[in-house]
């Protein structure tokens, strides 16, 4: 149950978006991509779940190309949870979550006794039995995320490719979420906004700076002001976490140019002192 | 609600549909006298009454040709729907009716193809379905992949192309025969008869089979092309396969009934409001319930003032707008308006 992408690099439109991508999520890890916008994580998730073809280098499920797989053996190891996607149509939450099933299924196959299980399980999982009757479409945006997990785990995959999916929700759904995904036992590559939620759940986290990745490891050795200065070009303090040591990152205002004397009073600048310790 | 129990009411409404649609008429017949002249004449031996001619000769090819087309523009609806991925998407988006008001207007105005006589209408129609639906695949099409944008551009934008060809048409033929142009624009039944009826059956018959095997992947394509392709679905082959299946189904109903319109954009909602989104469900209850709809609009067609006969677009205009906009204010949600 490992996901490696070796050497990959991908073409969109004839511009090169990311090159010569390595990297290896084991067994049960839960692996963060992370980089500013336009940096190239979706592409190499979608590189992953064959939306985007490799110009260059492969990926590899348990050592085997993902290429040399049909699109359907695909959905059966890999799912995928992206932002919130409105849909023009109004199915219930137990239909979107039997869409799961879609790859299991051949032509004229029935909703049998066994897909109905795991639909059940799945939602069980998710943590959203109380949503199983109600229209997708009159969710909030956390609700809508816990159902498109819900599918993704009806898909019955060792391997899970989220993208983003903590966007635009609040902090208690961001945390839920996360937590519900570490806790499934797959593994997962995630591309995350927020850097100290990553630190938080990410077993290893990748940084991604025009399409390349310039620092990759444990989230202590690698989220430091001195790579995110590099790869975003923001100025952040780093602490501790107090609960759980983890890198956790503050951000700076950046400085006014006209010189206007700062509220407190002291010429601010980028070596000032971590004002609180852990 | 199970979905046999839902067909089962679907079929009798349409049986009983059809049943009012041969019975009503300048010569009024009861359901017996119909249902008998019908099993005689499955039987192979229709009688040679007045009662038996008017239903076998006259009536029933019509109210078939009505159902089969209503079932195939709402097929063609419901999928072209998730073709684009919009739910105000009808058969006629991607340029279908306006490539065959092209041929139509072509024959009607310049006697294009006389030598194939009754046919020619369709046959113009086809052609210009068939060169409308070929133009639309060909400018939208990027590297391998068709997108619902793209798609929708390019059908709006040689639709308006078409149709300009059309009214050029128009302006340069003969002022008497235009009269004929407008009627067929507006869709009719009038001229059905028993030959027509195979090739739009057939269509219909060959695309259920297809499209009720992609139940599953129509649903998964409903998600949007990513998640449709994070499923399994090799959504590239599935999107041309549908374009193609919706342009010829819709280019074969508007060849032997002219462009009715309203039909295939409003029968799939009230159906999805009857039995959800589920393409599994939708299809099979879109096909009883579409007949149903255009064999009740044909009727009314023929019957409001007749002894002449309203075109049906009409009709089906004036049932479709009315019952959108309520659709719309019942589920506000779907349309875009904030909960």
């Amino acid at each position: 149950m490992s996901l490696q992408l070796d050497d990959l690099s991908v073409d969109i439109a004839g511009r090169r978006i990311v090159s010569g991508i390595n990297l290896t999520v084991g067994d049960h890890q839960f692996a963060g991509l992370v980089g500013p916008n336009g940096s190239g994580k979706s592409t190499i998730l979608k590189a992953v779940y064959r939306v985007h073809r490799p110009s260059a280098g492969r990926v590899l499920l348990d050592g085997t190309d993902l290429l040399s797989l049909g699109h359907k053996d695909t959905a059966r190891r890999i799912a995928v949870v992206t932002q919130e996607s409105a849909s023009e149509f109004d199915f219930t939450v137990r239909e979107m979550v039997m869409i799961g099933r879609t790859p299991h299924k051949r032509s004229f196959d029935r909703d049998t006794g066994t897909d109905h299980d795991i639909v059940d399980h799945a939602i069980e999982r998710a943590g959203c039995q109380q949503l199983a009757s109600r229209r997708f479409n009159t969710l909030s945006g956390g609700e809508k995320q816990l159902v498109l997990i819900a599918r993704a785990l009806a898909q019955q995959v060792d391997h899970l490719i989220l993208d983003e999916p903590t966007n635009h929700l609040d902090i208690h759904n961001q945390v839920e979420i996360l937590e519900i995904i570490s806790g499934l036992g797959v593994t997962v590559l995630a591309a995350l906004h927020d850097l100290s939620l990553a630190a938080l759940f990410c077993h290893a986290i990748h940084v991604l700076r025009a399409g390349q990745i310039v620092a990759a490891g444990l989230p202590e050795d690698v989220l430091t002001p001195d790579t995110i200065f590099q790869a975003y070009g923001a100025d952040v303090l780093v602490i501790e976490h107090p609960d759980t040591g983890t890198p956790h990152l503050i951000p700076r205002r950046i400085q006014p140019a006209s010189g206007e004397p700062h509220t407190d009073g002291t010429p601010p600048g980028p070596s000032a002192p971590p004002s609180a310790t852990a | 609600m199970p979905l046999s129990v839902v067909l089962l009411a679907c079929l009798v409404f349409l049986l009983a549909t059809m049943t009012a649609g041969v019975a009503i008429g300048s010569v009024p017949l009861s359901p017996s006298q119909v249902w008998h002249v019908v099993v005689a004449g499955l039987a192979g031996h229709a009688p040679n009454t007045v009662a038996g001619i008017i239903v076998w000769q006259i009536r029933l090819p019509r109210v078939l040709l009505a159902a089969v087309v209503g079932a195939s523009l709402t097929t063609a609806g419901s999928v072209v729907q998730v073709l684009v991925r919009n739910a105000l998407a009808d058969p006629f988006l991607l340029g279908v009716s306006s490539g065959a008001s092209v041929g139509a207007t072509a024959v009607l105005l310049f006697g294009a193809f006389a030598s194939l006589g009754q046919w020619a209408i369709s046959i113009g129609s086809v052609l210009g379905a068939l060169a409308a639906m070929a133009a639309v695949f060909l400018v939208s099409r990027t590297g391998s992949s068709l997108s619902p944008t793209q798609l929708i551009l390019c059908g709006v934008v040689m639709s308006a192309l078409f149709e300009s060809v059309t009214s050029f048409l128009i302006f340069r033929g003969n002022p008497q025969a235009t009269q004929a142009v407008l009627f067929w624009l507006l869709g009719s039944f009038g001229l059905a008869s028993w030959n027509q009826l195979p090739i739009p059956a057939a269509a219909l018959a060959a695309a259920m089979v297809y499209l009720l095997a992609q139940g599953r992947t129509l649903n998964a394509l409903a998600m949007g092309s990513e998640p449709a392709a994070s499923l399994g679905v090799d959504v590239h082959q599935l999107r041309r396969n549908l374009f193609v299946v919706t342009s010829l189904m819709a280019g074969v109903a508007v060849a032997v009934s002219g462009i009715i319109g309203f039909v295939g954009l409003v029968v799939p909602h009230i159906v999805r409001l009857m039995v959800g989104s589920d393409h599994r469900r939708v299809l099979p209850a879109g096909v009883l319930f579409g007949a149903s709809f255009m064999v009740l609009g044909d009727l009314l067609a023929r019957t409001i003032v007749a002894p002449q006969e309203m075109p049906i677009g009409v009709i089906t205009a004036f049932i479709g707008a009315p019952t959108l906009i309520v659709l719309i204010r019942r589920r506000p949600y779907l349309y875009g308006a904030t909960q």
